[in-house]
């Protein structure tokens, strides 16, 4: 009972004029952003962080995780008329989507996603009203050791079901660890790691410097070389009779992928590291693979739309999950967030359940009210969007571009970080052609931060004996499962290579 | 792409080996009653670092990943001239912000890629290129209070206009 007293305060919180406000922006923007290829929520909340210091953080947070939710509802926007993922979580949804589209049901599809989304996004917002007090309950208890081991466990998920090389992942994160670094050692308080006796590296490196830079410029130039502006767009005919029988269709064509996506997406979405893209491709798999028609997969079926849809909706609020309860992110998006928290003076974590409830449970409130101003919007608004997409990308990567910098700028007040973001920028372009995985690089100086003073304090605590983290009643559990999952593609290609010899 | 990936992975362990380097400038040890040292964190960080360039050479040399394979350059021409003309861009604007402003390097940048990258028209180019950065610098020093770089002394009058207008 106390919860729903809780969410109902947090309902309201969200429902003020301000609030509201920033949810039917946020949201809008964040379906535009969702819906141009080449942009998905991250690079949104990336670009358009340093905006929100206008407002109160939990008007804030409010804002950037409408954008959240509004690009995964976007994604399927692109996918479906241009047969262009607007983003990676909405690959899967052009394998049936695009399909459609060119049956002349492009209607179908875009409405079929919009309420697989909203009924994903709906069911994981339920389920982390309940589950987040609960687990930040116990997480409460936890020491240093407990939270190095899970910022451990969070580079490990990485390493074990990221699915990239894993040579470049390890490199990854730890290059994003020792940019974190750089600046001056917290405890000792002397300089460190000064690049190139650049002075301008005694500030450190902030996250949304990276995050800019990778997000911002690399991003937009990846996709200026790789799309070649080779896109053309299927117009959707939408009336409102239209509208109501396609709503039947898209219910009665597509609930079992629904279910399972909002299911699965849910909790592939709290693993730290998996997030919404492999919550959706999952998602659409167990869907064809349990279902009676499979054969129907890939050539136009609503049940291949929904699943994927409604897994990236509820796999994102999963991922919003370990981030608030135990400070770690579950996403790329959900770490640039957690960096945000960390600039508007809050602690990410379980505390934060307990000083800033009402920070907390107005977010919750507002993913309700950001699910249904999605749906609605996003139903409302398809011809626009859609017309939207037809702005060439020459005039849309320059406004990217230019808002990267002055954003940037405007958070960093300094032009050796704005350089530093340019080069970080070009060097994620070449980083990207050679498979080196970014998205580690990202929450490695999120979570630095966090991770170094936590291990030099249990090191501190245990005498400098690293036993430490497998003798403490729940530091060993995780630490265990998180050099599993380290050495778990070393087991599988072990077993590879034995049944090679076997076969 | 095959010479690239191992140039790639060469450059990054010589980045390494420079950070391990740095990094011991403070003690990378344990120190009685403190803990480890301030250099312990991202010397061992950076060794890993140093590691992972061994195996992603190792995979290179193994013919394991895409990119050692490829027999693809890395970019074609139409790639190249788009990092240099669009990345060459960028850093342009980014240059020219000590010497003209922000809002004056992104009247520029904007004009640069609109007419000639993406070939609009003059109306629209000049339309975007004069109303944005006008509407970011009522964005940032009104609403915001935040003050971009103003770029070189010539540029004062026309900050002195427009601060005229806000106050």
């Amino acid at each position: 009972m106390e919860v729903l007293s809780f969410l109902a305060d947090g309902v309201l919180l969200a429902l003020e004029p301000i609030n509201i406000m920033l949810i039917l922006i946020g949201v809008t923007v964040g379906l535009f952003i969702g819906a141009m290829p080449g942009l998905g929520s991250v690079n949104g909340v990336a670009i358009l962080l340093p905006i929100t210091f206008l407002v109160p953080p939990g008007s804030a947070i409010i804002f950037l995780a409408a954008i959240y939710y509004g690009a995964m509802y976007g994604g399927a926007i692109s996918s479906v008329t241009l047969g262009i993922p607007g983003a990676s979580t909405a690959v899967a949804t052009t394998f049936d989507g695009r399909p459609l589209a060119l049956q002349g049901r492009a209607s179908l599809a875009l409405v079929t996603a919009a309420i697989a989304s909203f009924v994903g996004g709906t069911v994981a917002t339920v389920f982390f009203t309940l589950f987040a007090p609960l687990l930040a309950n116990l997480a409460l208890s936890f020491g240093p050791p407990e939270i190095f081991a899970l910022m451990l466990l969070a580079f490990a998920t990485f390493v074990g079901l990221g699915g990239d090389d894993i040579p470049k992942t390890i490199f990854s994160i730890c290059f994003g660890l020792v940019l974190a670094t750089v600046g001056f050692d917290t405890i000792s308080g002397e300089p460190r790691l000064v690049l190139f006796e650049i002075d301008g590296f005694l500030r450190g490196i902030g996250f949304i410097v990276l995050a800019i830079g990778v997000y911002g410029i690399g991003e937009m130039l990846w996709t200026i070389v790789e799309t070649r502006g080779e896109i053309t767009t299927t117009n959707p005919k939408m009336t409102a009779k239209g509208l109501a029988a396609d709503t039947k269709e898209a219910v009665k064509r597509g609930w079992k992928g629904t279910t399972i996506g909002s299911f699965l997406g849910f909790f592939v979405g709290v693993l730290p590291a998996a997030g919404a893209t492999p919550g959706s491709l999952m998602s659409y798999g167990v869907a064809k693979m349990i279902s009676k028609r499979p054969e129907e997969y890939g050539s136009g079926s609503p049940d291949g739309v929904a699943a994927p849809e409604a897994a990236n909706n509820s796999a994102s609020t999963g991922a919003m999950l370990p981030m608030l309860t135990l400070g770690i992110p579950g996403s790329p998006t959900t770490a640039i967030l957690l960096g945000g928290m960390v600039i508007w003076g809050l602690t990410p974590g379980p505390r934060l359940f307990v000083d800033e409830s009402e920070f907390v449970w107005g977010l919750i409130g507002s993913f309700y009210i950001s699910n249904v101003a999605s749906l609605l919007i996003n139903l409302a608004f398809i011809p626009l969007f859609v017309w939207m997409l037809r702005m060439p990308f020459t005039i849309l990567a320059p406004l990217i571009f230019v808002l990267s910098i002055i954003g940037g700028f405007a958070a960093a007040r300094s032009m050796h970080d704005i350089w530093l973001i340019v080069i970080f920028g070009l060097g994620a372009f070449f980083m990207r052609k050679f498979d080196y995985p970014l998205a580690p690089a990202v929450l490695a100086i999120v979570l630095g931060p966090i991770a170094e003073p936590t291990l030099r304090q249990s090191l501190l605590l245990s005498s400098g004996d690293p036993s430490i983290f497998f003798t403490r009643p729940i530091a060993a559990p995780i630490t265990i499962i998180a050099i599993i999952l380290i050495l778990l593609p070393a087991f599988k290609l072990l077993r590879r290579k034995r049944e090679l010899v076997e076969g | 792409m095959r010479q690239g990936e191992i140039s790639l992975a060469g450059l990054f362990a010589l980045f390494s080996l420079y950070l391990m380097w740095k990094a011991s400038e403070l003690p990378i040890g344990y120190i009685r009653g403190t803990g480890p040292g301030g250099g312990f964190w991202p010397f061992w960080l950076s060794f890993v670092m140093l590691l992972s360039c061994g195996a992603i050479a190792w995979n290179w040399w193994r013919g394991k990943s895409p990119a050692s394979t490829s027999r693809e350059p890395l970019l074609d021409a139409f790639g190249w001239r788009t990092v240099i003309l669009v990345g060459g861009g960028v850093v342009a604007f980014v240059a020219l912000i000590n010497v003209i402003s922000m809002y004056g390097a992104i009247a520029i940048f904007l004009a640069y890629y609109l007419r000639f990258l993406g070939r609009h028209s003059w109306w629209l180019t000049l339309a975007i290129a004069i109303l944005l950065p006008i509407g970011l610098f009522f964005f940032f020093e009104a609403a915001m209070l935040i003050s971009m770089p103003q770029g070189m002394p010539f540029t004062q009058p026309f900050f002195d206009v427009m601060y005229d207008i806000i106050y």
